[in-house]
């Protein structure tokens, strides 16, 4: 059994100021995951009298992109490779002070403690990430040969669960390793190549609207992604976009 | 009230009946189908996929969801596959042998049309997802790789690593926000469904709470799509997410719907047992790991007991003191029996102290002989992620240990009832994916969830939903009508009622007391004492979580607990009807196992050596039928029953040897 500190970011409604409070988390089993540690000390908070700490989660097994929160300062912890529902408790060690705070972005307000809104990284996806098919058109599955390696290459950047680590875990929040990604997974792929240009100009040009940062590459968001999605990525975005930029600019 | 269950399946021979049917479907002109406006409630495999179809057809669509974002939906963590009658490895498989196989698994209790018809789609749904850019693997040669998975004797699942529902929904979601972006979608995220709006009889709306703000409001349409998942969550514990509930599908039974073999559960064979009464939710360990992990026990209770004080290590226990159960009781599908059946097998060596983790309940997942023979980097590639997962869990490294495994809810067969046109007794109210009854009968096979959320969602509802439509005028309700103020005025009373309670004990203290109540007398075995058992206690249950639930602060706000109370609050009505079901249901098939009814010495097939002693024993002459459960306020649900028709099939004991 583990007796905790907890520094933890209250933040009734989006309007108001926000601060951080001390709370004990005594008796908490190792075995138990760091969002299993919070349920427990939200039944206590509960059972005198107190509103519990409000975050998001969902399927708790690391693949919806649901949970987000920063843990002592790093986003899903300082664990390589994990979310945060995938952080268990006996990687902390007895008397511990954990510092937990939401996502931060200037495009992610918060709604609530450590609840902040991520519908921006939709609007991106919605402004082009995807190949154009009617459902029912499609031609046989096997009609399309794609190389093993470029399959593969299309599944890494397509692992991306969308929970906005990358964002905040850089200095300028930037959406670039999360827009990259998606950029990346389709234009690996035959399938994506029609749209490519047109994509990648669209969702760079929506992550900018929104408010995100730009890339001065300094690699944290690798670091931070769950699912260690590389920041090659950017580099292949960033020459999509400018091949991409050439031929609107020539044509137009 | 009597309500005829007509399930509008179509005439002639089974193999023309979709084609005949979409032939007879009404058509609705391109002009006109934008006057129609369809709701959608849930975002997964299946509202997603008809949400993005209905809108590329030309209908106004409004997609709700309670994530903050579409792609969140559970559909994202099946981990092992799809099926599809392709053929492509030339092993024999065909539509018929898929449709065949489905039927089967789910021991004789599914309509016949509808699942061939499912396996005539499956197809169509491979080649759509390719086209979408949804990464498949491959083989070298650039073709599609497949893998076999329980229940089959040929490959037919195809896969994505180990995430292919998220590669599916990432698909799905994509098409989504192309309809959002070209106008054709509205999408309302962290948006919860609290009610179905009725006109005359038809639904045509829903109440809706806003999660950030806690306003209630209500849409009206021309039709309502539920495609809301299932119901797993009623026992606490289970693989579903901690968001999934009953609450929309309990909502509409409520108003009329009926609900069809609530008792129909499925117990995934591949999860990590349980550690502690503080756990929140069970990890599955896909299906697919059993191409190449053995399953064992030791055959000794004295080894069992050394191997839970960790006084040994599994990898020392020699391979004449192991029982690979299903390799032993199963010998044409081993490890790859159907997960009932290899569900019931790990409890039975558990429940004869056989049992490995410290619990007493787990059994062993071993790769040892797959990493021999193949060498552990081809093992690393098939299930890395899956390796992975199991380490961060349980801090142990399943290339070097054996995984510890055991049972866990994992998928619900029953659901909302519907006909042919995914519409259920409720004129307007469609129901498509985990949260209607139709196509897996009482055991679903893995990889036939994906492949039918993306029938309905991709293939089916687009047609079927103009048979409906075709009879309606557009936009003739709403939200200023009275059946909608009402409703809404309904919605927010309760909501109200929950936050006033201000009684002493927390949500989920009720939710684990129900859940582990459903475990023991709804679970893996039930019998007559312990479901008349529950059928008294949740009543009173319920009655004191209307007098001592504690929701801290109020309604008009962003308020986790309330949303978790309102869920609650819908379990605890439902699974008295899912034990109502349990109890009436005298037979065992498929994920429902009596106690009473099993095979004994002295059956004849027992005799025979068809089957073994204590497997499940179906009751066709009585049970060959489909259970619709009415609700009646503060009194025991009225059944009405569905005969399944065989036209095809020969029922038969369902063999696995």
């Amino acid at each position: 059994m583990l007796n905790l500190t907890l520094k933890v970011w209250r933040q009734k409604t989006p309007q108001d100021q926000g601060s951080i409070e001390t709370y004990d988390a005594k008796n908490i089993p190792e075995e138990a995951s760091f969002l299993e540690m919070l349920d427990i000390v939200n039944g206590r908070i509960i059972e005198t009298g107190g509103e519990p700490i409000h975050f998001d989660h969902d399927c708790r097994e690391g693949i919806c992109g649901m949970c987000s929160l920063t843990i002592n300062g790093v986003p899903h912890s300082k664990e390589k490779g994990i979310t945060t529902c995938q952080v268990h408790m006996r990687k902390f060690q007895e008397g511990d002070t954990i510092w937990i705070e939401p996502f931060r972005a200037r495009a992610f307000p918060v709604i609530r403690d450590l609840i902040v809104d991520r519908s921006a990284m939709d609007r991106i996806i919605a402004s082009g990430g995807y190949i154009d098919v009617r459902t029912g058109s499609a031609v046989d599955a096997n009609s399309l040969p794609i190389p093993k390696t470029d399959a593969d290459s299309a599944f890494d950047a397509a692992a991306c669960i969308g929970c906005g680590a990358c964002i905040a875990a850089c200095k300028n929040s930037s959406a670039m390793l999360f827009t990259a990604a998606k950029v990346s997974h389709l234009g690996h792929l035959p399938q994506g190549q029609p749209e490519r240009d047109k994509r990648v100009l669209a969702m760079v040009r929506q992550m900018d609207a929104e408010g995100f940062g730009n890339c001065t590459n300094q690699y944290e968001c690798e670091a931070a992604c769950p699912k260690e999605i590389s920041v090659d990525h950017i580099a292949r975005m960033n020459r999509d976009f400018a091949t991409a930029l050439v031929k609107e600019q020539l044509l137009s | 009230m009597s309500i005829v269950l007509d399930s509008k399946i179509p005439s002639g021979p089974l193999d023309q009946k979709w084609s005949k049917h979409k032939m007879d479907s009404k058509l609705i002109n391109p002009a006109n189908k934008r006057k129609f406006t369809i709701l959608v409630v849930g975002s997964g495999l299946a509202g997603g996929a008809a949400a993005a179809t209905l809108a590329e057809l030309g209908y106004k669509v409004k997609c709700f969801c309670y994530q903050d974002s579409p792609r969140r939906a559970h559909s994202i963590a099946a981990q092992g596959g799809i099926n599809a009658a392709k053929n492509y490895q030339n092993d024999g498989d065909s539509v018929r042998r898929l449709f065949y196989d489905t039927i089967k698994g789910g021991d004789f209790r599914s309509r016949e049309a509808n699942v061939h018809r499912l396996a005539e789609v499956s197809t169509n749904i491979i080649d759509q997802c390719v086209a979408q850019g949804v990464p498949f693997a491959r083989e070298y040669g650039g073709l599609l790789d497949n893998r076999s998975f329980g229940g089959a004797q040929v490959s037919r699942t195809f896969y994505a690593r180990g995430q292919t529902g998220q590669q599916l929904l990432i698909g799905c979601y994509q098409a989504l926000e192309k309809e959002v972006h070209k106008g054709g979608v509205q999408m309302f995220p962290r948006t919860e469904m609290l009610d179905v709006v009725l006109v005359d009889g038809h639904a045509k709306g829903i109440v809706v709470r806003d999660m950030v703000t806690g306003k209630i409001s209500s849409h009206s349409g021309d039709a309502v799509i539920m495609a809301t998942g299932g119901y797993g969550n009623v026992f606490f514990l289970s693989t579903n997410a901690m968001g999934c509930n009953v609450t929309a599908a309990w909502r509409a039974a409520r108003r009329g719907a009926l609900f069809a073999n609530p008792c129909y559960t499925q117990i995934h064979p591949t999860c990590i047992p349980v550690s502690g009464d503080y756990q929140s939710k069970l990890t599955l360990m896909s299906e697919s790991l059993r191409n190449d992990g053995r399953i064992w026990v030791p055959k000794s209770k004295e080894i069992a007991e050394k191997l839970r004080n960790k006084q040994i290590l599994p990898d020392s226990v020699k391979d004449e003191d192991r029982d690979y159960f299903l390799e032993r009781k199963y010998p044409s599908f081993g490890n790859l029996s159907p997960r009932d059946i290899s569900s019931r097998a790990a409890k039975e060596c558990c429940d004869d102290g056989r049992g490995v983790a410290p619990t007493g309940l787990g059994v062993y997942l071993d790769f040892r002989d797959a990493i021999n023979r193949l060498g552990e980097p081809a093992i690393r590639a098939r299930y890395g992620n899956l390796f992975q997962m199991y380490d961060k869990i349980a801090g142990e490294d399943p290339y070097k240990q054996p995984m510890m495994i055991y049972p866990a809810v994992h998928y619900t067969m029953g659901g909302l009832w519907v006909d042919y046109n995914l519409m259920s007794n409720v004129p307007g109210l469609h129901v498509l994916g985990e949260a209607n009854f139709s196509d897996h009968g009482a055991n679903r096979l893995g990889a036939s969830a994906l492949m039918q959320g993306l029938a309905d969602g991709y293939f089916v509802i687009p047609t079927t939903i103009a048979n409906y439509l075709a009879t309606q005028t557009p936009g003739k309700c709403s939200v200023n009508d009275d059946a909608f103020k009402q409703a809404e005025a309904e919605t927010t009373a309760r909501v109200n009622k929950l936050v006033g309670i201000k009684g002493k004990r927390t949500v989920d203290s009720f939710h684990r007391e129900l859940g582990l109540m459903m475990w023991d007398n709804c679970g893996m075995a039930r019998n007559k004492t312990g479901l008349e058992e529950n059928i008294r206690r949740i009543p009173e249950i319920r009655e004191e979580f209307w007098n001592n639930v504690c929701i801290p602060g109020s309604g008009n706000m962003a308020n986790m607990e309330l949303e978790k109370a309102g869920r609650v609050a819908d379990f605890l009505e439902f699974a008295e009807t899912m034990c109502y079901d349990a109890l009436a249901r005298e037979e065992s098939c498929g994920g429902h196992f009596r106690e009473e009814y099993q095979t004994r010495a002295g059956d004849p097939d027992v005799d025979s050596g068809l089957v073994a002693p204590g497997e499940a024993k179906r009751d066709d002459a009585n049970f060959a039928h489909v259970a619709a459960w009415q609700y009646n306020e503060g009194q025991a649900p009225t059944l009405h029953k569905e005969q399944l028709q065989y036209e095809e099939v020969k029922l038969s004991v369902r063999s696995y040897k």
